[in-house]
């Protein structure tokens, strides 16, 4: 048990921190500079009509190519640390379930590539998509019908490393235009559609991933 | 007074919650809890302090889209190394001693 | 205006509240559906705040996705520990 004085110290340090956080904030003077100006006046460039997936894609594509990585590597780290070579067989689950999840998991497949296409010009995009992927491997996963990950197949490592691999494809192939990433306008579009089609496909096998790898291990080590 | 900047300090309070959080909870899971909890408190910031003068900012809007995906691939990861340690050694905090 | 503003201190009064508990309740199971419950709260307030694309990322990642790790770390957690009993 932690001493009650320094959870005392700790949690008035904290308040006092707080306090001047929010102080600093009302504080804050106008920002120099006005993102959303910019933002809009590069719109017509960026070769989709929703600023969220232009500045994601395009303006700030780099961020995307780097957090898609971070991903892969944190589905490295379950599987190396979650370490069993056989997966258990899948428990059989209430036929209804099994029924409801059949039912729905076309469904929410449908609406997956439906927020991809939709991101182009209104909230949605690949992001959404691919959870809603992951959403629908899980549902599988716990109604019985999908098996928990063992060493993910050849197949699976190739959907996987997917999205990652059309991204730095696309961005080594940009390079020569002197900067990272930079599409040019006319063919801007097709790109980051590309790109966002390999994205959701890797995403949603990536957040259903980390679920499935993860959940394998449930009951006991005997 | 706007939303963004209402917002803004209930994610500064966040943030903070979550801090003690991490330092003063022992059981692994419940950390984990609060290092999310403190997460979704700079997120807050993040978007909120940028549209205290209303009007949505798509820019942070795509960062902390990227961070909540960061923030669950970190939070799995976690998991996985929590529930290793808990597999091999049965304990479920990082102390020696195990206090619950 | 001042209806919206009351509903967004209401809101941020309601976030606070739930990760307050998430962090002080003693059953962790209970902790776990709390942050789903705080994780809902946010993407209410990502509404509030004009960001619909965090708002659906985060009733589907942050609020489904978690609570679907966390409850399934809090079942295997419980089950090998009432196995070794």
């Amino acid at each position: 048990m932690i001493p009650l004085l320094k959870r005392a110290a700790v949690i008035l340090a904290a308040a006092s921190f707080a306090g001047a956080l929010v102080f600093a904030m009302l504080d804050l003077p106008a920002p120099g500079v006005h993102l959303p100006a910019a933002v809009e006046a590069n719109m017509a460039a960026s070769g989709v009509a929703h600023p969220v997936t232009a500045v994601l894609l395009n303006f700030r594509g780099y961020d995307t190519l780097l957090e898609v990585g971070v991903l892969l590597l944190a589905l490295l780290g379950v599987l190396a640390v979650g370490a069993r070579a056989t997966p258990p067989a899948p428990a059989p689950g209430e036929p209804v379930k099994r029924m409801f999840a059949r039912l729905a998991a076309p469904l929410m497949v449908l609406v997956a590539v439906y927020l991809l296409w939709a991101g182009a010009i209104q909230p949605g995009g690949a992001f959404q998509a691919g959870a809603v992927l992951g959403a629908a491997a899980v549902l599988l996963h716990l109604t019985g019908i999908l098996p928990g990950w063992g060493a993910p197949g050849l197949r699976l490592r190739a959907g996987l490393a997917a999205g990652f691999l059309i991204f730095l494809v696309v961005a080594g192939a940009l390079l020569a235009q002197g900067a990272v990433l930079a599409y040019p306008p006319a063919q801007a579009g097709r790109l980051i559609l590309l790109i966002e089609a390999g994205l959701t496909v890797s995403l949603g096998l990536i957040l259903a991933g980390l679920f499935l790898a993860l959940s394998r291990d449930s009951g006991d080590e005997a | 007074m706007s939303g963004g900047m209402i917002f803004a300090g209930a994610g500064a309070v966040l943030f903070t919650m979550g801090l003690v959080g991490v330092v003063l909870i022992g059981p692994l899971l419940r950390r984990i809890l609060a290092f999310n909890v403190m997460g979704s408190g700079a997120f807050l910031v993040l978007v909120g302090l940028a549209q205290r003068d209303g009007g949505a900012d798509p820019v942070p809007q795509a960062m902390v889209l990227t961070g909540i995906v960061v923030a669950v691939a970190s939070t799995a990861l976690a998991l996985a190394l929590a529930r290793r340690l808990h597999r091999l050694t049965g304990r479920t905090t990082l102390s020696a001693t195990d206090d619950d | 205006m001042s209806t919206s503003l009351a509903f967004d201190l209401l809101l941020a009064a309601a976030l606070l509240w739930s990760a307050w508990r998430t962090l002080a309740t003693p059953d962790i199971f209970r902790a776990a559906i709390l942050f789903i419950v705080f994780g809902l709260l946010l993407t209410l307030a990502w509404a509030r705040l004009a960001a619909p694309d965090i708002a659906l990322a985060e009733a589907a990642i942050g609020a489904g996705l978690t609570g679907a790790l966390l409850l399934d770390a809090v079942g295997a957690l419980r089950a090998r520990r009432d196995s070794a009993l």
